[in-house]
């Protein structure tokens, strides 16, 4: 049995909302918690595989060129060295998320300082480690390659899709009564997942199992079957615990397609994990940005123009590139817009998705322009903001979808007391401490994606659902359970969640957000197919059958499920499909972020005191785990405000600060007692279960809410992130 | 990792003759082994010294501390009588790493740790530390940590900890037993080197040298105070830090012992500064000529130009904190 659901037109029933089980939305605990608190979930380096060797990557030394010679000879057969794998098929860069295909192949070809180039196979970890340090590649080293981003003789492009020219942003500026024309700096990011990537691969005759730590399966079984010249067929991807990915784990990745291709090569399973520094090097970074923003508006305040303009990094000939602009396009008003994406072409680690690609940045940096202009007219910024929420999409003239915009700058400001707080930037002082306020709006595109998933009602009364969504420490196996549950009437207990097995129904993975929406959709149409085969054994209309505590009918009435089943499970598959609704409509999900900054007036630390986030994004699954999401995302947006930043020496292009020591995330000191708010909010046209996706909104403004409050504490604008101590403390008072 | 032979040290002069045939001394581990997983350091031979006995903390004769080497950071910053009469040093310690480290993490240890600059930790890069006369890539890299005083064109690399910053505050010194079995005592000031043109000595240790102690004088009088000036709240280095000891006479300084962290190959001690602030009346006139003093021949090298004019306002309110009235002992 097959329900399918093409999202063309809404869905208004709101059917989750008609059950009684009580489970959706609730603050469910992870059921898989315990298991991954004391150590017994298998992650991807934990699998107990007999026979195992293990490899490790050495990397290039230059920057750009060929390799000349791998000396391997020297190394095989002794210290335990087993293998020095070269093949042609290992891959220089990880693939995109949902490329579908191999990314570049052909390590001999240097595109950048740390590309894998050959893997070292040994008896121990130790051993392959060792083997990869004293490996000797010879290169012929190019010496054009290009480091600098903004250099003059960078090579740039411009993506035809990524520029806008709507109406006369020049004229809008020269007639306006408030202007903003500024240009900001954001650095390079990376995911730093706890979990770095690993891939065990292991064959049987032609078969391959690859056991790894990846976001998306029903991609990477295909990128990785094409880097191997193989069949998909032929290959069976295991993922089911994931230790956070961010999007460094959206593709396939040098180290599964380099175990594989060892493990084949020795006859042995090789696993291959990366060092911190490798994950740094190999794995897909957040591009650098330049934004020129210009915001022009009347005396009311109402947006005239926005111009945003954008420059982004990549290495030659990647597709990718950092969407900056992809909140601009939507959320505020304005006739005249110029909006546009220049990619430079570096030779540096690959860029791709690194959690909310385009807004996280583009947000952080629009929502600082938003708080220059709310100075310059003289409009407190919540107002301002709601007074540039359109009434339709200002370039594609479409209606929006459920939108809690100003609803969560209301709740925000209320429960942060906003009105109440010092307007005048500098004057506020605490000892040591200039204290100051600050505000930001959030946005994110929605994005449904096809799913499968197959929910089995087992002859005992109990369920199981199965697909090969990925559990990235987001929750998925909670909110799953729990709308199975819901939709079924089964307690929690009574549903199994199995994830992350390319066996199972297919689905679009953990990425961009749409996990939970698009694969909980799928759970949903197959259970809502049960439902309707068990209303027709009860002679009922599926909208009459109520489930409960696993009996079906109500009051004394009320069977077991078991006695209906009689001995015979039923299983559906659920397939949802995105549709019209989402072209014509623009869908997204919005917020509010409220922070209160302390700056060290003798150094330019920043301390962020308290922090309130208040967001929309459709039906709320499950209040912790999305509460911990928001959490996240808020965090990361601390980190891009204040810390996080990844250093390139432009000398040879090679990341300086490749660990976590000195690539700074927040640690707990850092970060203050947070308070996440969801609104109550139906988004009927996002998907059959009316949520949108939520894992990235918390980050996308984050951070200018902590700049645009060390502007109310300093009366100081840092344009160039993150806000450091060095870039305050020219301007702070005398000592 | 490199491979190596790993043998357990029954007592000190086990130790010190192992390591006077070029065997290199584990204690914590916390340092030695990352370095040696980076392979930026590959000993052939670990001997382990955690069997000696030298984790006791313990009152000299003189009415002052002797810190076995082996004293684990989290014990000696916890420790009654430092809490007590040597506060700026448990504060130093408390500032560093985290709890977890401080655990595994030794006094000996913690004296030897090595720079955390960037491009020693990356065995591609050229760097006259880890490889004597192969360059130095920080010089015009990325320098945000960098040294900015007493620096070399061979290296700018700094001493990266906290707790000898302290202790050189403190006039500590540091207990050493050689091979032959000399002990010898040697200022925790004089214990770390600049690095001219030998980056790849830290410190004065020569083969088979075993730490065995650090002596703390009798207790000090006057206020103390330990400020650390990093990148986040907790869990990074100093970007600059200072370790104060300070005494008033009336409304003068009578004593003052100041160390800076973050700034050099070693804590950094000027006695000239110490000098012009000893009889005066504390005033921002006076702070800020001590800054100049202190910083007369600081260089930044780019990214860290900035620590210049952070280490002047962290002296001059370090120093008026210290000098404020009301300042108890
Ligand atoms: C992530 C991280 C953050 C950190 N943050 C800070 C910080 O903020 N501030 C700070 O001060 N420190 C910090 N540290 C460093 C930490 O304090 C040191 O790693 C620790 O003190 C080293 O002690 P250990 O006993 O583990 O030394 P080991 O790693 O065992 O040894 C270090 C060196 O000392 C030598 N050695 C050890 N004992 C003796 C002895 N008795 N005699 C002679 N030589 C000896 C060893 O041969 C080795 O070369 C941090 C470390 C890490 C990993
Ligand atoms: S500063 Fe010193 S440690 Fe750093 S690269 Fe130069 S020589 Fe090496």
């Amino acid at each position: 049995m097959t329900a399918h659901q093409k999202m063309d037109k809404a869905d208004e029933r709101n059917r989750l909302d008609d059950m009684v089980q009580g489970l959706v939305g609730t603050p469910m605990d992870r059921p898989e918690g315990p298991l991954k608190v004391s150590g017994q979930a298998t992650y991807a380096h934990e699998w107990d595989v007999p026979d195992m060797l293990y490899g490790v990557l050495a990397r290039a030394t230059i920057s750009k060129g060929r390799v000349t010679d791998v000396a391997s000879s020297g190394l095989i057969g002794k210290n335990g060295v087993r293998a020095v794998i070269t093949d042609d098929r290992l891959l220089r860069r990880p693939a995109q998320g949902g490329a579908d295909e191999a990314p570049a192949q052909g390590a001999k070809q240097v595109d950048y300082f740390g590309q894998p180039i050959a893997l070292v196979v040994a008896e121990t970890f130790e051993q392959a480690r060792h083997g990869a340090n004293r490996l000797e590649i010879s290169y012929e080293a190019e010496g054009n390659a290009a480091f600098d981003p903004e250099a003059e003789d960078t090579d740039t492009d411009l993506p035809e899709d990524d520029q806008l020219d709507q109406g006369d942003l020049d004229q809008a500026m020269r007639d306006a009564a408030f202007t903003v024309d500024q240009v900001y700096r954001t650095p390079g990011h990376n995911s730093a997942a706890m979990e770095p990537h690993c891939a065990i691969a292991s064959w049987d005759g032609d078969k391959l199992t690859l056991r790894g730590s990846y976001q998306m399966l029903n991609f990477n079984i295909n990128e990785l079957a094409d880097a191997l010249h193989i069949v998909p067929d032929n290959i069976h991807m295991l993922s089911p615990y994931v230790g956070g990915g961010f999007g460094s784990k959206l593709g396939i990745s040098p180290e599964a397609v380099s175990a594989a291709l060892a493990a084949k090569e020795v006859g042995q399973p090789v696993c291959v994990a990366l060092s911190r520094p490798q994950v740094f090097e190999t794995t897909m970074r957040r591009s650098e940005t330049r934004q020129h923003v210009r915001l022009a508006c009347g005396e009311d305040g109402v947006l005239t123009g926005i111009g945003h303009e954008c420059l982004v990094s990549n290495l030659p000939g990647e597709g990718f590139y950092e969407p900056v602009t992809q909140a601009t396009h939507f959320l505020y008003g304005g006739k005249h817009r110029k909006l546009g994406i220049e990619v430079a072409r570096v030779n540096r680690t690959c860029g791709g998705s690194v959690r909310a690609p385009g807004e996280a940045v583009g947000m952080q940096v629009l929502e600082n322009a938003l708080d220059e202009l709310a100075e310059a007219s003289g409009i407190d910024p919540v107002e301002l903001r709601k007074r540039n929420v359109p009434d339709r999409h200002p370039e594609q003239d479409i209606p929006y979808s459920s939108r809690r915009f100003v609803e969560a700058l209301d709740e925000g400001a209320r429960r942060f007391q906003w009105d109440e707080c010092n307007k005048k930037p500098g004057s506020l002082r605490e000892g040591d401490w200039l204290i100051g306020h600050g505000m930001a709006g959030a946005s994110r595109v929605n994005i449904l994606s096809e799913a499968k998933a197959r929910v089995t009602l087992q002859a005992d009364g109990s369920a199981l659902v199965e697909t090969d969504m990925t559990d990235i420490g987001t929750g998925t196996y909670a909110i799953l359970t729990q709308i199975a549950g819901e939709m079924l009437g089964l307690p929690a207990a009574k549903v199994e969640t199995r994830l992350g097995d390319t066996d199972f129904p297919r689905g679009p993975g953990s990425g961009g957000s749409w996990g939970a929406a698009s694969t909980g959709s799928a759970v949903f149409l197959a259970c809502e197919e049960i439902r309707g085969t068990i209303a027709e054994a009860m002679g009922i209309e599926e909208d009459e059958l109520t489930l409960a505590d696993g009996k079906a009918g109500k009051g004394e009435a009320a069977r077991p499920l078991a006695d209906i089943l009689a001995g015979k499970p039923l299983s559906a598959i659920g397939h949802i499909e995105p549709g019209q609704t989402l072209e014509e409509m623009q869908q997204a999900t919005y917020g509010s972020y409220f922070a209160e900054v302390a700056v060290n007036a003798v150094t330019g630390e920043t301390r962020v005191r308290r922090m309130l986030g208040v967001f929309g994004a459709g039906r709320i699954l499950n209040e912790k785990t999305a509460t911990s999401q928001c959490y996240g995302g808020m965090i990361w947006g601390i980190g891009s405000a204040l810390t996080e930043e990844l250093v390139f020496d432009n000398r040879d292009g090679h990341i300086v600060n490749h660990d976590l020591a000195e690539y700074h995330i927040p640690v707990n000191l850092d970060v203050p007692q947070i308070e996440v708010v969801l609104l109550e909010e139906r988004d009927e046209y996002a998907s059959p279960i009316q949520a949108k996706g939520i894992g990235e909104l918390g980050i996308c403004g984050a951070a200018a809410a902590v700049t645009n409050a060390i502007y109310n504490a300093t009366g100081i604008r840092v344009r160039d992130y993150p806000a450091t101590l060095d870039k305050l403390l020219a301007d702070l008072p005398e000592a | 990792m490199k491979p190596f032979t790993y043998a357990k040290a029954n007592d000190r002069a086990d130790a010190t003759s192992q390591a006077a045939d070029d065997a290199t001394f584990i204690a914590g581990g916390t340092n030695l082994l990352d370095l040696t997983k980076l392979e930026v350091m590959a000993p052939d031979r670990l001997v382990d010294i955690n069997r000696l006995d030298l984790a006791e903390i313990s009152e000299t004769d003189e009415g002052g501390l002797r810190i076995g080497a082996l004293v684990s950071n989290s014990d000696c910053a916890a420790h009654v009588r430092v809490r007590q009469v040597y506060p700026v040093l448990s504060r130093a310690i408390l500032a560093g790493a985290s709890g977890q480290l401080r655990n595994k993490a030794t006094t000996g240890g913690n004296l030897c740790q090595r720079t955390r600059c960037y491009y020693f930790y990356d065995t591609a890069m050229p760097c006259n530390k880890r490889e004597p006369g192969s360059g130095c890539q920080a010089l015009q890299g990325f320098n945000r940590i960098h040294a900015i005083l007493g620096a070399s064109e061979a290296c700018i690399a700094t001493y990266p900890g906290d707790m000898a910053v302290a202790m050189t505050a403190l006039d500590a010194a540091v207990e050493i037993e050689s091979a032959a079995g000399e002990v010898r005592l040697i200022p925790v000031r004089d214990f770390h080197r600049l690095p001219g043109d030998h980056p790849e000595k830290d410190n004065i240790l020569e083969a088979g040298d075993l730490i065995t102690a650090v002596i703390l004088p009798p207790p000090v009088t006057g206020r103390q105070i330990y400020r650390k000036v990093r990148d986040r709240a907790s869990y990074a280095f100093a970007l600059c830090s200072m370790a104060a000891v300070v005494e008033m006479d009336g409304d003068r300084i009578a004593s003052a012992a100041l160390a800076f962290g973050g700034l050099a190959h070693k804590p950094w001690r000027d006695e000239a500064v110490e000098a012009l602030l000893v009889g005066e009346k504390p005033s921002a006139a006076l702070f800020g000529r001590a800054a100049d003093q202190l910083l007369a021949e600081a260089r930044g090298y780019g990214s860290n130009d900035f620590k210049i004019a952070l280490t002047r306002r962290v002296l001059i309110a370090v120093l008026t904190e210290a000098t404020q009235e009301g300042a108890a002992a």
